[in-house]
């Protein structure tokens, strides 16, 4: 299954390579990563997503919780949560499938950020499922490159309350 | 306020420690700190002749005392010449500081000269470890580094201190408090999980308890003798857990693993109940994992939460300090006398079958008239040595012929490398053990292969005059390596012959030391004795069997009550 979690730590020089280096040295997956500051200055949010059994992420939470500079370590499974990750993806746009992208764009409510004879640069946020939804999409037009930023998550300042995207 | 230099700070802070001894090797990047240690009096710093054999004898000092261990060295090579050590001390939760010097901070990242990055080498293998960027942080740093390294599961912490921060003048305070958002590791168990454990292990009819090394770190050994004895439960122990409970006592089931007794290993696998106690659950202990205590509850106490469920599944974990914890159960149970003689009757046939298993199949060997048998000289150790003296091993048929037949009754009498298996550890950890005790017999129980691991440390000891005596188990073979490949490879001996060793008796003297070389089992004790007598470092060359296995033995993987006895 997988598990978005997010890791509370102190903004320092070396913590991101102690975290990624629990996840090497054990053997644990990373599936993606984002990390900045948050409003504490001093402090950065780390977010992996990651898979495994319930042994495992058991043991990735206890490991990371075991680090010095972590300060919080929280399992968004099983918690009422908002997740955006964004793309940034370029597509092939010859004549005849210029408008086509666009609808599609338009559909996904993504936005052209660069634009060129033969190609539109989009850019779109929402959750995993959305993000490869439109992958999916733009692939028989022709895809030439994408970049993705990682998950990031929020837990629901009401848990427990019907979703409200 | 005055300002001192940061290699003077730095010694200011070895004293608010309390720190009375310092292992370690200088060079460039420490010159500062060796030129503020000439100053201080009151620090006795120990030069060995290899950074290795520093940490490892800092290691022994902590084990033997279960205070912090230090360690000074130089950057570059120096620092990473200390990797081995500090991996040792981190398997096995030993507390430890050591300093490194760095290139000045201008110099970071530029392939200075003896530069290295210890603090990115040495992130998987310390407990933590700091860079100090800045002087006005050198005090916070030391601070926080020594109660790291004692608190919560021990374990080493590194502090890589730049040249320019040693020369940097700074108005220094030392604090007197840590302050640490991020690490407060939990001490006092749940009482309400105690009254849980207490109440599965009163109505179980086969309990065991499976006690380790975190046993002996938080000291409590007392507690856990004063348990077992009032609960009647019979105890094995991990090698690192050698010595929490007697083992002259009726209790005693010895070591468990992959070369327990036949007692432990049975008991184990039989019991309905297993209480784990500052214990992970490492292979050697559990063999197929499947098989291990297969019908038992599982309680498990220990300080570390990543210990519990790793590698078995734990039906009633408890996080806490394991003499915390020991001592509110023994509270506990003091409230609850008829529980506890309801729970003798119900195990006595449970004790009965456990003493006999232990009288079936004891540890055995033979001793002939003409050729040594390794285990006899362990036994004659233990025999003629005072009944504080400190042991420790190397590692191999050394460590665990020490194991079995050395009777350990007392808690950091036996320093020995568990968790990495370092080969080369035994003898810099005798020289810090008898750094902290002077006036106690230490021995290291060496192999012919591991002793010439950190040999250069003979030096050492001559120079300080710390009599460590070595006894030397030469049989001429890397003797667990070849008893693998006599049992699984076919016999096919590929590069565990000794066939090189130095004449040990020459070289001991050519350091300044004693050697001693015995051939004849009839000359075993008179050696021993004589060893014990002289009042300086010495090596005795027990020429044993060549062949000799360790026995019994799980084959790696298989249960641990598939066991070949001999």
């Amino acid at each position: 299954m997988r598990h978005a979690i997010s890791v509370l730590v102190e903004n320092q020089a070396g913590v991101l390579s102690r975290v990624v280096g629990l996840f090497s040295g054990r053997g644990f997956n990373i599936e993606s990563l984002s990390v900045a500051p948050t409003l504490d200055p001093s402090k950065s949010k780390v977010i992996i997503t990651t898979t495994g059994n319930e042994q495992v992420l058991e043991q990735i939470k206890k490991q990371l919780n075991k680090l010095i500079n972590v300060i919080k370590v929280v399992d968004c499974a099983g918690k009422d949560y908002v997740e955006r990750e964004m793309i940034v993806i370029k597509v092939k746009a010859e004549q005849e499938t210029r408008a086509e992208v666009l609808r599609i764009a338009e559909i996904f409510r993504a936005k052209v950020i660069d634009i060129s004879p033969n190609s539109y640069t989009l850019s779109l946020t929402g959750d995993k499922s959305k993000l490869e939804g439109f992958i999916e999409i733009l692939t028989p037009i022709g895809i030439l490159d994408f970049v993705r930023t990682g998950t990031v998550v929020m837990e629901r300042e009401m848990q427990g309350r019907r979703k409200l995207s | 306020m005055k300002k001192i230099s940061g290699a003077q700070a730095f010694i200011e802070a070895l004293r608010q420690e309390d720190v009375k001894d310092v292992f370690g090797y200088p060079g460039g990047a420490v010159l500062d700190i060796f030129d503020a240690i000439m100053d201080a009096d009151d620090i006795r710093f120990i030069l060995t002749r290899h950074e290795q054999g520093a940490v490892h004898a800092a290691d022994g000092y902590a084990r033997a005392t279960g205070r912090v261990g230090v360690c000074v060295v130089t950057s570059g090579p120096g620092a990473t010449n200390t990797v081995t050590g500090i991996a040792t001390a981190c398997m096995d939760s030993i507390p430890l500081v050591v300093f490194t010097g760095q290139v000045s901070t201008h110099l970071i990242g530029n392939d200075a000269f003896q530069e290295a990055d210890i603090v990115g080498i040495t992130r998987p293998c310390t407990k933590h470890n700091y860079l100090v960027k800045d002087i006005e942080d050198l005090g916070k740093v030391i601070k926080e580094a020594f109660y790291i390294a004692r608190t919560g599961r021990p374990g080493p912490v590194l502090v890589d201190i730049p040249k320019n921060i040693q020369q940097s003048m700074v108005g220094f305070k030392y604090p007197d408090t840590v302050r640490m958002e991020s690490y407060s590791p939990t001490f006092k168990g749940h009482i309400g999980q105690i009254k849980r454990i207490l109440s599965v292990i009163l109505k179980s009819k086969k309990p065991v308890i499976y006690a380790g090394g975190g046993v002996i770190l938080s000291n409590g050994s007392e507690e856990l003798t004063a348990f077992a004895r009032a609960m009647k439960i019979p105890v094995t122990t991990t090698l690192m857990g050698m010595g929490c409970f007697p083992s002259g006592d009726p209790l005693s089931l010895g070591m468990l693993g992959m070369h327990g007794t036949y007692a432990a290993n049975l008991s184990v696998t039989n019991c309905d109940c297993l209480i784990a106690m500052g214990a992970r659950f490492d292979d050697r202990v559990t063999g197929k994992v499947d098989d291990f205590a297969p019908k038992a509850k599982i309680v498990h106490i220990d300080i570390d939460p990543t210990s519990i469920s790793k590698n078995v599944r734990v039906d009633l974990p408890i996080v806490g300090d394991c003499r915390s914890v020991l001592k509110d159960m023994l509270s506990e149970l003091a409230r609850k006398p008829d529980e506890v003689s309801e729970l003798h009757s119900q195990i006595a046939q449970w004790l009965d079958q456990t003493a006999a298993w232990k009288r079936e199949q004891p540890l055995r060997y033979c001793q002939g008239e003409d050729v040594i048998k390794p285990q006899y000289v362990v036994e004659m150790i233990d025999e003629l040595a005072p009944d504080d003296a400190i042991i420790s091993t190397e590692v191999g048929q050394n460590q665990m012929w020490t194991a079995q037949f050395y009777k350990f009754n007392e808690p950091r009498l036996f320093l020995t490398s568990g968790g990495l298996g370092t080969m080369g550890y035994g003898f810099p950890a005798a020289i810090g053990a008898q750094v902290a005790y002077p006036g106690r017999t230490v021995i290291d129980i060496a192999g012919d292969g591991s002793i010439q691991m950190n040999i250069q440390e003979i030096a050492t000891a001559v120079q300080y005059n710390l009599p460590v005596k070595v006894m030397i188990l030469n049989n001429g073979y890397l003797g667990m390596v070849r008893q693998w490949q006599s049992l699984f490879y076919k016999g096919r001996y590929s590069h565990t012959s000794m066939a090189v060793s130095p004449d040990f008796v020459k070289l001991a003297e050519a350091y300044g030391a004693h050697g001693i070389r015995v051939e004849k089992p009839s000359m075993v004790k008179d050696a021993i004795r004589r060893a014990l007598e002289i009042k300086g470092p010495v090596f005795v060359d027990f020429v044993v069997h060549p062949e000799e296995d360790v026995y019994p033995m799980v084959p790696a993987g298989a249960p641990i009550c598939n066991m070949l006895l001999v």
